[in-house]
């Protein structure tokens, strides 16, 4: 092909990676290192509010931003290096908790809570998922014919719906008196409240998304299973050997550049988990990494939002995924090199 | 509910296109309305409709929106809901203008409550006021012959009397839903101890015994809570209440009509309304307003058709067609039962809410730090320490402290 021929294919998509993916990521990384403020005057201003019957006034100390002659607030910036960084770390507070040895110290610092958090649902749910969708993947493998097509169907449906709105139908199905609390009441005869500590609620986080995910794991494995080699599994049989020591020793070396691929799609989306945080209203008692980040950057009633702390958490969570990533990407690229 | 608001604000767009009902004039000029959207907004927004061209949005993220729609050459829309808090951005960024013109030639019947002044200018209409304030079950508390409490201890021993008797699941409902909910938990309580949460020059001033107090208060209140309180927002307390499941509640004034929504709640006629328990200084709430405030982005004459359409959706027609949609400030309310609460809980001093850009810090960083004391994984010098720490990072961040 020629360069120029080259060039007209690619530069259109390389123009929108750079729009959509280089330039918001620079943006982030520019705004947090900055910090954007407007220009604030402090002066007496008399207002006067509603009561119920008459008004109140009151002459007090007011801060507001100054405006330019256009009517804008007169913003400055102002580079201020890894500060907003150590704002959102807290290094001071956490050495100090981590030299005094005190776990709950390092737990009252919203970032290491949130990381503590993130980092445990992502491990956790990871080998579930897996497993889960191997298992889903030979169920449907197995099954006859002619009810495989609504077993896929339905195996399906968990990953269909809209996480957000799946993590809300399990909060109402647990919530206070809901359908499953009740049932599960009255199967242990005492009274649960599941949403009224960390745990519980982690849990129910846990098992809903290996519930939303596993099987978007299950229908890639499920095609993976289609190309095994069926002589393999024959003579396997022939030599004796056991549904197990064909699952261990055929299937999972089979599926094992799947396995590898479902794993990182789940270690990035997993490490960016929120909509169970929202969906839940767990926000009192766990957070999470994404879930701060969002939190930094709604504005206050007054209109106030932390966009550098925002862009610093941002790029933690990207530096997390990355490290996440490394031993899953080091194993793909000795495989890749072992093949030339 | 969710749904209805939308089917509302759906059908009020197509109503405001076609309908010209009973209004003082014919609108000609395309109007907008950005406001939130509780039956209050509902009512006014509806009748603002029947002058014909206006299109109402009413939208619970409105606080969201608001600042940069209005920012906008020309502004998005042109009239805009806000209480004492939403007011803010807009007042700072100068995106409202001056009613002083428009409040003399259309608005003179407005009464002086009604306006709402920043250095002489009005800047914004109220329309009606909102607090928490008590509510309690008449039947429960014959039954178990208990006073209605006018302090908050008194308002804990009754919820002791009630759980030992039994009557109901959980004694009290609290709007202690981690965030703004809490936040303002906290707000109401420091306020009745007298306290004032940041000094002139924005430093923060709740690490002190009133603050202490305040927080003991509320730890003392979740005893009789449902446990999951860190999740539950005023339509869950309302909820609780019209199904029978608390007796007693310190809950918003916008919420009081719900009660006896015989749709809705299995209570109807049983709740009373009475003044916010009294604290050490104060009644435990605060007094916010809901107005209306005009873009400043937009021409006079677009201005002077808003401000007419609004003064036609807050008149007296309004207020009469929905008494119990809010407590009105309204020429022609008469508050009934329902607003006596309210009224009670404004009699006896509760002081307005203290909305300023330092605030609105202050209430998120109490909103998310108080939890951690509830749950008990801290305690409540280190939890306020904490909370004075967080709102000096954001103060920095937001430059309004050095």
């Amino acid at each position: 092909m020629k360069p120029k021929v080259f060039a007209a294919f690619v530069g259109p998509s390389i123009f929108m990676m750079l729009l959509f993916i280089a330039f918001p990521l620079l943006s982030v990384f520019w705004n947090s290192f900055n910090v954007t403020q407007p220009i604030y005057e402090t002066v007496e201003v008399e207002s006067c509010t509603a009561g119920f019957l008459e008004q109140t006034c009151t002459t007090e100390m007011e801060t507001r931003p100054v405006l330019n002659e256009d009517g804008e607030i007169m913003r400055q910036t102002e580079f201020v290096g890894l500060q907003t960084y150590r704002n959102v770390l807290e290094m001071d507070r956490f050495w100090e908790a981590v030299s005094s040895g005190s776990w709950t110290g390092l737990q009252n610092i919203d970032f290491w809570a949130a990381l503590r958090f993130t980092v445990m649902f992502t491990l956790i749910t990871l080998p579930l998922v897996v497993g889960f969708g191997i298992g889903i993947a030979m169920v449907i493998n197995n099954a006859s014919q002619f009810i495989r097509g609504p077993v896929i169907f339905i195996s399906l449906l968990p990953f269909i719906i809209t996480p957000v709105i799946g993590a809300l139908s399990i909060n109402w199905l647990f919530r206070g008196d809901g359908i499953l609390t009740a049932l599960l009441e009255w199967w242990l005869e005492q009274d649960l409240a599941l949403f009224a500590q960390a745990w519980t609620i982690e849990l129910l986080m846990m098992v809903y998304r290996v519930w939303h995910v596993a099987p978007f794991a299950a229908i890639i494995f499920y095609a993976g299973l289609q190309t095994v080699n069926q002589d393999s599994l024959e003579s396997a049989v022939i030599d004796g050997a056991s549904r197990w020591q064909r699952l261990r020793l055929i299937i999972i070396p089979h599926l094992a550049p799947l396995i590898i691929f479902v794993a990182m799609i789940h270690l990035m989306d997993a490490y960016r988990v929120f909509e169970e945080v929202v969906g839940f209203r767990a926000e009192g008692h766990v957070i999470s990494l994404q879930w701060l980040t969002y939190d930094f950057l709604k504005p206050d009633q007054a209109g106030n939002r932390s966009i550098s702390r925002a862009s610093a958490s941002a790029m933690l969570t990207m530096i997390g995924i990355a490290i996440l990533l490394v031993p899953l990407l080091k194993r793909t690229w000795r495989d890749h090199k072992g093949t030339h | 509910m969710k749904l209805k608001t939308i089917l509302m604000a759906g059908a009020l767009s197509v109503a405001g296109s076609v309908a010209a009902a009973e209004c003082a004039f014919e609108n000609t000029t395309e109007l907008r309305s950005l406001t939130a959207g509780f039956e209050a907004w509902k009512a006014v927004t509806d009748a603002m409709a029947e002058c014909g061209n206006f299109e109402a949005n009413l939208d619970q993220e409105f606080r969201e929106k608001q600042p940069e729609a209005f920012a906008a050459e020309p502004s998005l829309y042109h009239i805009g809901g806000v209480s004492n808090s939403t007011m803010i951005p807009l007042l700072n960024a100068g995106t409202i203008r001056p009613l002083n013109d428009l409040v003399e030639k259309h608005g003179q019947h407005l009464k002086p409550n009604q306006l709402i002044t920043v250095d002489g200018d009005i800047m914004a209409v109220a329309m009606m006021v909102n607090n928490q304030h008590l509510m309690y079950r008449t039947d429960i508390f014959e039954e178990l012959d208990l006073e209605a409490p006018t302090t908050y201890d008194e308002y804990l021993e009754a919820a002791a009397v009630i759980e030992e008797a039994d009557v109901v699941q959980y004694p009290l409902g609290g709007t202690f839903k981690s965030g703004w909910n809490l936040g303002e938990e906290f707000v109401n309580m420091f306020l009745a101890h007298g306290g004032t949460f940041v000094d002139d020059n924005n430093m923060p001033t709740i690490n002190n015994e009133k603050g202490l107090a305040s927080l003991e208060q509320l730890k003392a209140t979740t005893e009789y809570l449902d446990p999951e309180y860190l999740a539950s927002d005023s339509t869950y307390v309302q909820q609780q209440f019209q199904q029978g499941q608390i007796a007693m509640a310190n809950l918003w004034a916008s919420r009081a009509g719900a009660m006896n929504d015989p749709e809705e709640s299995q209570v109807v006629g049983k709740v009373t309304m009475a003044s916010a328990p009294m604290g050490p200084e104060a009644p435990v709430s605060s007094i916010w307003w809901d107005g209306i405030v005009i873009a400043a982005n937009i021409t006079d004459e677009e201005a002077e058709a808003a401000f007419r359409v609004a003064m036609e959706g807050m008149d007296t027609e309004m207020v009469q067609a929905n008494p119990e949609a809010a407590v009105w400030l309204v020429d022609g309310y008469e508050p009934g039962e329902i607003a006596a609460g309210a009224a009670a809980t404004a009699a006896n001093g509760a002081r307005p809410y203290p909305a300023s850009s330092a605030m609105g810090i202050m209430h998120s960083v109490l909103g998310n730090g108080i939890a951690a004391y509830l749950n008990g994984d801290k305690d409540a010098e280190t939890t306020l320490a904490d909370i004075e720490a967080a709102y000096m990072t954001s103060a920095k961040e937001a430059g309004l402290i050095d």
